[in-house]
């Protein structure tokens, strides 16, 4: 089910990026995950967080997964970035065995975490600079700034700017890298409910042009499903997969679509809250 | 990154004083004031014969120096405003007022009246006249001081730097530091005076040696718990951008903790002025310390008085350049505090 309505959106995004082939766009990754559980050892107990997660995320698609707060979320997510090793199971993105960080799978945590000492303009320029690739790719920098709305705070410091302005920052200093897959660990959670409306819009609108892999971690369901073309609910922890529901409504969405809001009973219902619909 | 908010009141009250016109003519009246303050303490210098029995060879010299400071601070009240430095000079009026009160004070107790006993006292006139006949002497000092003291100052930075990015790096160097710090770091570099200048070949480098432990002690301290406060996020993100080991240390946890490092910096140098001063007083024959010294033994106390105040001088003057140099790199930092 998942792969069938993986390849409807695949086939959406495609016609999107067609449109609007502009320099910025890569083609996004496949990411498999397969069987993998995790632990914590904490005081010799290993605490279980993850307990055989098996997903498959075709190229462009945009998944969102949801779950309880603390269920492990995040720590699969640290996996995918390669900043964790799992203690079983296969990740890979385009079949290359996942054994590290790298500037293909970029993660946005939900603290910008921009680095204070450099202007706007050198946080996004990081990753290119960490690659030895700044010299002959200036101009990226100044593109991506473009693309999220923030060039003429290219020299402002992140002291400076807006919750929502530094989340833009963040963004672009993921996609100067020409990520495959972005990884968003609740992108827009520390936002207020007006910019977050605006971020959400903006993220779907980067995501259709530039045309990365998109996994993005949330607590919102409604973000979750005006975002997504499908969403990953996930147990307790320690997490397994509990439902996948996908998402065919076309982009761009509104918040209105009653076929949006039936598919928030749906995922209300697989975390248990049907009673509060 | 604390603020004084009374500080920031009394910053933005001034401010707006520089604005405001009222404050504008109040200002010149505070100049015209400590002008005129200065040129009665030249006339009081001048016309006032000196105590019978003294001779003070640079009393003349004295009045013209304050006379000409009266000039100057009324060429800056009829200055245009536009000059930010003669602003800053008419920010200083209220200083210079109660400065010319004190300097005149000074003057009438001393070299006028006789009420202080010689030669623990001596008047304005004596220090002026060390700082011109005694120069060549007193230039010497000052520059085997700041010799002296660059050396160990930079080397003990250096080291102390380099440790305490390795300690905060590596569990291993941590692991063999840190007992050595804790039980060397608290003793005062001049407990190891004695030993120090037994050991070292020379009294100059030994003196290195000491002023450089001074000033590496909280240098290393404080790069550690700098490195050890970086924020692991910062090297997630690095790392998932492609940084390798080098680019993070000297992009990410570098200025990361040059915050802390600043404080460290300036620790050490408030530490490595005490050595300094120590160790030439008691076994470099040369510099400041060695003059202050020097001058005490002949009783020559305004050799002494004028010692001091060059060393305040210079002192503080480095202190100015190093808070400068912080101000210029770690100016993305907020509310930092102004010396």
């Amino acid at each position: 089910m998942a792969e069938r309505f993986g390849a409807v959106v695949v086939h959406t995004t495609g016609s999107e990026s067609a449109v609007r082939a502009d320099t910025l766009s890569v083609p996004g990754a496949a990411l498999s995950i397969q069987d993998v559980s995790h632990r914590f050892e904490l005081e010799a107990t290993p605490l279980p967080v993850l307990e055989h997660v098996s997903l498959s995320v075709e190229p462009g698609e945009f998944v969102a997964i949801l779950g309880p707060s603390g269920c492990g979320k995040s720590t699969l997510l640290r996996l995918v970035a390669g900043l964790d090793v799992p203690a079983a199971g296969v990740l890979a993105l385009d079949g290359q065995p996942i054994d590290g960080p790298d500037a293909s799978r970029i993660i946005v945590f939900q603290d910008p975490t921009l680095y204070p000492w450099r202007t706007v303009w050198s946080n996004v320029a990081l990753g290119l600079e960490a690659r030895g690739l700044l010299q002959s790719h200036r101009e990226r920098v100044d593109d991506v700034l473009r693309l999220v709305g923030l060039a003429s705070f290219a020299t402002a410091y992140p002291r400076q700017l807006s919750g929502g302005m530094s989340q833009r920052a963040a963004l672009a200093r993921a996609l100067v890298n020409d990520p495959k897959l972005l990884i968003l660990d609740e992108p827009l959670g520390q936002l207020d409910s007006l910019t977050r409306i605006a971020m959400q819009r903006e993220l779907v609108s980067l995501w259709q042009r530039v045309g990365f892999t998109a996994l993005l971690v949330t607590h919102d369901v409604e973000e979750a499903v005006f975002l997504a073309s499908r969403v990953i609910v996930l147990s307790e922890r320690p997490a397994r997969i509990t439902a996948q529901v996908a998402n065919a409504r076309p982009y761009p969405r509104h918040r209105g679509d009653p076929h949006l809001s039936e598919l928030r009973r749906e995922i209300m219902g697989h975390l248990g809250l049907a009673e509060s619909w | 990154m604390t603020v004084n908010p009374a500080m920031d009141q009394a910053n933005s009250a001034s401010t707006l004083a520089l604005g405001s016109h009222q404050n504008l003519m109040q200002r010149s009246w505070i100049l015209a004031i400590a002008a005129a303050a200065w040129l009665g303490v030249a006339l009081l210098t001048a016309l006032w014969a000196d105590l019978s029995g003294t001779n003070w060879d640079y009393t003349g010299d004295l009045a013209t120096v304050c006379a000409a400071l009266a000039g100057v601070l009324a060429a800056a009240m009829f200055a245009d405003l536009r000059f930010a430095h003669l602003r800053y000079a008419q920010a200083l009026g209220p200083w210079m007022l109660v400065l010319a009160l004190l300097v005149g004070a000074w003057e009438a107790v001393t070299a006028k009246l006789g009420l202080l006993p010689l030669p623990f006292f001596p008047p304005p006139q004596a220090l002026l006249e060390v700082v011109i006949d005694d120069r060549v002497r007193l230039a010497e000092g000052v520059f085997a001081s700041l010799r002296l003291l660059a050396g160990g100052y930079f080397l003990g930075a250096a080291l102390g730097f380099v440790t305490g990015l390795a300690m905060g790096w590596s569990r291993a160097v941590g692991y063999w530091i840190h007992p050595v710090l804790r039980l060397i770091g608290p003793l005062p570099a001049t407990a190891w005076l004695p030993l120090a200048f037994f050991v070292f070949p020379s009294s100059h480098s030994a003196s290195t040696f000491l002023i450089a432990l001074a000033t590496g002690f909280p240098v290393t301290v404080l790069t550690w718990s700098g490195v050890a406060s970086v924020s692991s996020t910062y090297y997630d993100i690095a790392r998932t951008l492609g940084a390798d080991q080098t680019f993070l240390i000297l992009k990410v946890t570098i200025p990361a903790s040059m915050p802390h490092v600043f404080v460290g910096l300036c620790m050490g140098l408030g530490n490595s002025f005490a050595v300094l001063v120590i160790a030439e007083m008691l076994g470099v024959k040369a510099g400041l310390g060695w003059y202050l010294q020097w001058a005490q033994g002949w009783a020559a106390y305004a050799n002494m008085y004028a010692a001091l105040l060059i060393m305040a001088l210079i002192f503080s003057g480095l202190i100015t350049l190093l808070f400068r140099l912080r101000d210029r790199l770690l100016a993305w930092q907020k509310g930092l505090v102004r010396w």
